[in-house]
Order: structure tokens, then C-alpha cells, then sequence
């Protein structure tokens, strides 16, 4: 298994959310394995892996919804580990939105604070408040079933807001959105960060979302954070091959060949060999098998690809037209390999046409270990 | 060819297709439709008109035809002046007995059951599923085995022979499956509703009476008429565990019908078990609609 990569960021000062050595299991599986994260006041951080990584189980950990078998969970410096999800001072929104059907709009925001206790003019001033910020004192009086999906997730964000929490969990907020209200609402989460500067912890399988809020990302797969940094950081490096294929739409080409070292390191595939002396390299690069991976954005086509440090004809097998731009697909050193070119260009199968990328931009991996080099 | 395009536009199929409505298909599903209701509104027909006759009318014979005068002194004998045993106020003094079990065993059954069916599938400890299964065992022992044990469990406990021993009865014999059946219907609303309510600080109480509850009218109705048309109807317990001057209704209408002095008057008989079964009736009558639709909403999973 890979070793958990932390490479942090000095953004961070206080921490507002800590998480140190948390262990979880259901029965026999382990979900969480020692896992350690420091979010900063007020960072807004995503949790970003496949289905099953156990990127909602950490948040419903963090929420106090699920007991941790190991381990402890901080917040605001106060060891929350054994408190209720009500002492946690953390407001959370799910994916279902999860809107009492009964209530209206109001009761819905004013519950969690009738529960707390607060006096009454509070409340109404709080859901006032909410409702200013959210742009929804029209819905107040109606129930949840008489607004539609979007509003409906506006009010679940709005029942987190009322509780003036230290903390914003958000579990999949926007996958039952359709794609265009989701952009919008993306939008407005965006802005409500930027306007209550609150911490926020953000779980998504959509690296569009990730990639548009986080000020930090934490790629998770099987229960550990595979890289936690800036989104652009995880773009460019990503640290191992599982991160580098995750990110990024349409997904990085990789090319499978072996590093030569020596004057000029080079990597070997099938008749290719790229010059790697602009690669910046982890340690002194030694000889073996490698996994070679460039983003379909970074590769040129047509009389540009002269200037760049590697170029090479090939032969167009499919295209795909996606109106802003092209993704065209090819075969180098006999391996599949795509490139993303205007949409105005005109590609057709079976056409050669020179392409060209520089070897600095792209990302080595070790093939066994799948670390980067 | 312009011309033929024309008229196809006029002549031609267009709308809604039509149906015969003496097609084959159609006069088989009716005349069985017609033919099973006649077979079951038959006897109703017949206890109805035979309740509405006088007893010389009743002895000539004819068992279907309208009566020739209409009388409702069967009726009025059958709810006060019936005789059973000693005695003689009809099944009035059944019917409020009934009554007196019916509500607080409906009540507390129904109480302790959706608490149950709301822990069961909301708060998971452990051992709950070995819980639930064992409560499921219970629904599949035959009552005659646990007669005699709870007989003696009663007399224990100082409650044999009383209305409160019935109640304590009819509401552990309706534990299992009323479990069952709100277990069902919390294990379809979403979790997350859950998970929102406890981060809005509500307990295990505040969760239930606020949040699941208002939401779960349809399934409450339904063990409602479960349970008030299945203690209504039992004969069993009510014989068995309480005495002469508590018996429920169902027990008093045998003992009207089954009197052996005297002359068989079919004509109070028939009123008579009519207004017993009355009760179940007006409660399906009135939620027949929310008993279906929450029969559907408890069975989608399980």
C-alpha cells in the first residue's frame, strides 16, 4: 500500500479542524486507517476519491454520526471525539437534502435551534439572517415539497447557516442536481465561503467541484489521503499514479517504458525516447521501469509541436468533437494517447499530423511502487 | 397520389383508438367480477332482510325475498333485551365492555410498537437484530401452546380474570407483527433525515415525536385497523381471560346465539351480529384509502 503523502502547504495557521490517528471499522473492514488532517480556520477543504474511499465516512466521523474506533477529532482546539453531533458546533448539508417534509421552510431552519434552546426573537432574527443571505424569504411559509431541487439544497444550507457553527460539513451536496443548477449553486457556496469565511469541509466525487472550491484537496482511496494540497499543486504534481488519473478531465495519458540514466536521462518506449533533462525529478533518477504521463491539454498539434522540446507524427484514430475543444485519439509507442486540440481545427481519422509536448510538464511514475519520480 | 395522401388524412385512424365495450375479454372479466360479489354480498343480503322481519314471516320460508314489513324491534332486542345466561340487557353490556379493551390495548400495542419499530431501525445496538428475531419467532408460535403459561403468568400476577390482564394480552400478541410493520416503514425513510436531526441536537425522543411521527400518519393508521379490527373480532382471549360480567361483544353474541332455551329467534340473531360486526366496518369504510396506501408504504422494504 502507498505510504500516506502529506505534503502541506504553509497557508495554514491555526488549525480548526484536526483529525489525528483516527481509525474506523465496520466489523472486520477497516474504512479509515490512521488517518491524520489539519484544516486550517477558515480553509475550505474538499475530500475528493471515488465512491467507497471512505471519504463520507470521515465526514460523518468528524460530524460525530459515526463513533471512531481509534483515534481522536478536534475542533476549535476542544476534543470532540466522544461529544454529540450537537456539541461539535458544525452544521452539515447532505446530498438527499434531508429536509423535514413537514415542517415549512421556516420550521425546517428554526428546528435545531428550538432544540437548542435559544429565545425566540434569536431565532427569528437568525432565520432572517439565512434567509437575507440565501436570497429565500419568499419560501419561508412553504413546505419542502413545493420547491424545487435547488431551492430545496438552498434551505438544507440555510439550516447549517442558522446554527452559527464553527464548522460547514457538506456531504455531497450538489450530485442530485442537474448540471446546470449545480454550476449555480457551486457558484453560491463559493460565495457564501468568501462572505462567512467559515471552515468548510466539502465531500465530492467531482473533481469539477474540488477543483473550483477547495483551497486544499485531499485525494482519498481506500481510507487514506493519497495527496492533501492546493488544487493547482495536484494538478501539476500529482504524487502517485492513482492521484495523477484522477484528476484532470479528459484523464492523463500514460505511456509505459523505463527510465535510462546517465548525461541525458531519457525514457525508453517502443521505438519513443524522451528527453527528460527539464524534468524535475524527486531524487537522482535511476534505471528501471516507469510509467511516463502527460495531460492531453499540455500536448500540441499541427506546426506548434515544431517548437516544443519532443514532437512526432501520428496517426488520428477517433475524433471527438466537444465544441470548445477537440479530444482527438492517436497511438504513440503503440500505447493509446489522446490530445486535446481547438475546436475549430479540422481532424479527421486516418490523417498524420505532428504532435508535440515538453517532457518538463509531465509527471513520472515509478511502475511498481506507482510513486512519483 | 396528392389526392390519396388527402383522403388517407381524412379517413384514416386518428385519435384515441376505440374500444368495444362488449368485447370478449370484457364480458369475461365483469361477469366474473359480478358473479364473485353477488357470492359474497349474498349472505350480508341475507341478514339483512331476515333482521328486518318478524318471526312468523321469518317461518314461511323465504330466505332472500325483501321483508313484507319492515320491523326493527330484532334490533332494538338484540342491543338491550337479549338474554345470556342471567342476564338480560342484550349486547349492550358486551359492546362497552369491548370498548373498555379495544381503546387502551389499541393504544398501548400501538404505543410500545412504533417505539420499538423506530429503535429497532433508527438506533441499532447491539444484539438488535438477534431482538428482532426472536420478537419474529413470537409471531409463528401457535396461540393454543401459550394459553395455559399465560393463564397461570396472569394469575401470578394478580391480573387473571380482569379487563387489564385482556389488555396486557392483546398487547404482546400484537407486539411482533406491529414491530415488524414499523420497522419496515422507518427503515425506508432516509437516513439522512436521521443524521440531520440528530446534528440538530434532537434525542431519541425529540427525533421520534417530531420528526418520525408527523411523517408516518399512513402506517399508524394501519396498525390502527389491524389492531382494532383484530381485538374487535377476538374471541379467544376474551372467553378465556376474563369473566361472565367482562365479556367482549364477540363472546356475548355467541351466547345470544347459541342460547338453547327458547325459540331460535333468527331475526334478533341476525341484528344482533350485525351490529357486532359493525364496528370493523365503519373503520375500514372510513380509512379504506390510507390503509392501502399505507399497507404499500410498509412494504417496500424490509
Amino acid at each position: 500500500m502507498t505510504p500516506q503523502t502529506l505534503s502541506t502547504t504553509s497557508s495554514v495557521t491555526t488549525s480548526s479542524v484536526s483529525v489525528r490517528n483516527l481509525d474506523l471499522s465496520f466489523g472486520e473492514v477497516k474504512v479509515l486507517k490512521d488517518l491524520n488532517l489539519e484544516i486550517g480556520e477558515g480553509e475550505f477543504l474538499v475530500l475528493l476519491g471515488a465512491s467507497g474511499c471512505g471519504k463520507s465516512t470521515l465526514l460523518n466521523c468528524i460530524a460525530g454520526l459515526l463513533d471512531a474506533t481509534g483515534g481522536q477529532i478536534f475542533i476549535k482546539g476542544k476534543n470532540v471525539t466522544w461529544e454529540e453531533p450537537k456539541d461539535r458546533g458544525i452544521g452539515m448539508v447532505f446530498q438527499s437534502y434531508a429536509l423535514y417534509p413537514q415542517m415549512t421552510v421556516e420550521g425546517n431552519l428554526s428546528f435545531g435551534l428550538k432544540n437548542a434552546k435559544v429565545p425566540k426573537d434569536e431565532i427569528a432574527k437568525r432565520v432572517a439572517r439565512a434567509a437575507e443571505i440565501l436570497q429565500m424569504e419568499p419560501l419561508l411559509k412553504r413546505k419542502p415539497a413545493q420547491l424545487s431541487g435547488g431551492q430545496r439544497q438552498r434551505v438544507a444550507i440555510g439550516r447549517a447557516l442558522v446554527r452559527d457553527v464553527d464548522v460547514f460539513l457538506f456531504d455531497e451536496p450538489l450530485s442530485n442536481l442537474d448540471a446546470k443548477l449545480r454550476a449555480e449553486l457551486r457558484v453560491e457556496i463559493k460565495r457564501l465561503h468568501q462572505r462567512l469565511k467559515n471552515t468548510m469541509i466539502y465531500v465530492t466525487h467531482d473533481q469539477v467541484e474540488a477543483m473550483t472550491l477547495a483551497d486544499r484537496i485531499a485525494v482519498m482511496r481506500n481510507g487514506l489521503v493519497q495527496q492533501l494540497d492546493s488544487p493547482q499543486a495536484i494538478y501539476k504534481r500529482p504524487v502517485n499514479r492513482y492521484v495523477a488519473g484522477f484528476i484532470g478531465s479528459p484523464s492523463i495519458n500514460f505511456l509505459e517504458g523505463n527510465i535510462k540514466t546517465g548525461a541525458k536521462p531519457m525514457f525508453i518506449a517502443d521505438g519513443l525516447s524522451l528527453p527528460l533533462a527539464g524534468y524535475a525529478f524527486a531524487a537522482t533518477p535511476v534505471v528501471g521501469k516507469a510509467v511516463f504521463g502527460i495531460r492531453p491539454e499540455h500536448v500540441v498539434a499541427g506546426v506548434a509541436a515544431t517548437s516544443q522540446p519532443f514532437s512526432q507524427s501520428v496517426e488520428i484514430e477517433i475524433v471527438e468533437p466537444m465544441g470548445s475543444d477537440t479530444l482527438v485519439w492517436a497511438r504513440l509507442a503503440g500505447q493509446e494517447f489522446r490530445f486535446r486540440v481547438d475546436g475549430q481545427s479540422e481532424f479527421s481519422p486516418g490523417q498524420n499530423v505532428l504532435i508535440g509536448f515538453d517532457p518538463a510538464r509531465a509527471s513520472l511514475f515509478d511502475t511498481a511502487s506507482e510513486l512519483r519520480l | 397520389m396528392a389526392e390519396n395522401i388527402a383522403d388517407e388524412t381524412k379517413v384514416g385512424p386518428s385519435g384515441a383508438k376505440p374500444r368495444r365495450a362488449f368485447s370478449r375479454r370484457n364480458i369475461l372479466i365483469y361477469g366474473t367480477l359480478i358473479i364473485v360479489s353477488l357470492y359474497y354480498l349474498l349472505p350480508l343480503w341475507v341478514m339483512v332482510v331476515t333482521s328486518l322481519k318478524g318471526m312468523p314471516e321469518i317461518r314461511l320460508g323465504n330466505v332472500f325475498s325483501p321483508p313484507v314489513e319492515i320491523t326493527f324491534e330484532p334490533w332494538v332486542k338484540a342491543w338491550s333485551t337479549a338474554c345470556t345466561g342471567l342476564n338480560c340487557d342484550g349486547l349492550s353490556r358486551g359492546f362497552w365492555n369491548s370498548v373498555r379493551i379495544l381503546i387502551p390495548s389499541v393504544a398501548l400495542s400501538i404505543s410500545v410498537a412504533s417505539v420499538n419499530g423506530y429503535a429497532l431501525s433508527m438506533w441499532k445496538f447491539k444484539g438488535s437484530e438477534v431482538f428482532f428475531t426472536i420478537l419474529m419467532i413470537g409471531a409463528f408460535i401457535p396461540y393454543q401452546v401459550m394459553i395455559y403459561p399465560i393463564v397461570i403468568l396472569l394469575r401470578e400476577m394478580g391480573l387473571y380474570g380482569g379487563l387489564s390482564g385482556l389488555v396486557l394480552v392483546h398487547t404482546i400478541f400484537g407486539m411482533p407483527i406491529l414491530t415488524l410493520l414499523f420497522r419496515n416503514y422507518f427503515a425506508s425513510v432516509p437516513e439522512e433525515l436521521f443524521k440531520a436531526a440528530r446534528v440538530d441536537g434532537a434525542g431519541f425522543w425529540g427525533i421520534f415525536f417530531k420528526i418520525m411521527m408527523p411523517m408516518s400518519l399512513p402506517i399508524f393508521v394501519v396498525a390502527i385497523i389491524l389492531q382494532v379490527t383484530g381485538i374487535w373480532n377476538d374471541f379467544l382471549f376474551g372467553v378465556i381471560y376474563t369473566k361472565p360480567d367482562l365479556y367482549p361483544m364477540t363472546v356475548q353474541l355467541n351466547n345470544i346465539v347459541n342460547s338453547v332455551q327458547g325459540v331460535k329467534e333468527y331475526n334478533v340473531n341476525m341484528a344482533a351480529t350485525i351490529i357486532t360486526g359493525l364496528v370493523p366496518l365503519i373503520v375500514y369504510f372510513i380509512s379504506g384509502k390510507l390503509f392501502v396506501r399505507g399497507i404499500a408504504a410498509g412494504a417496500v422494504k424490509g
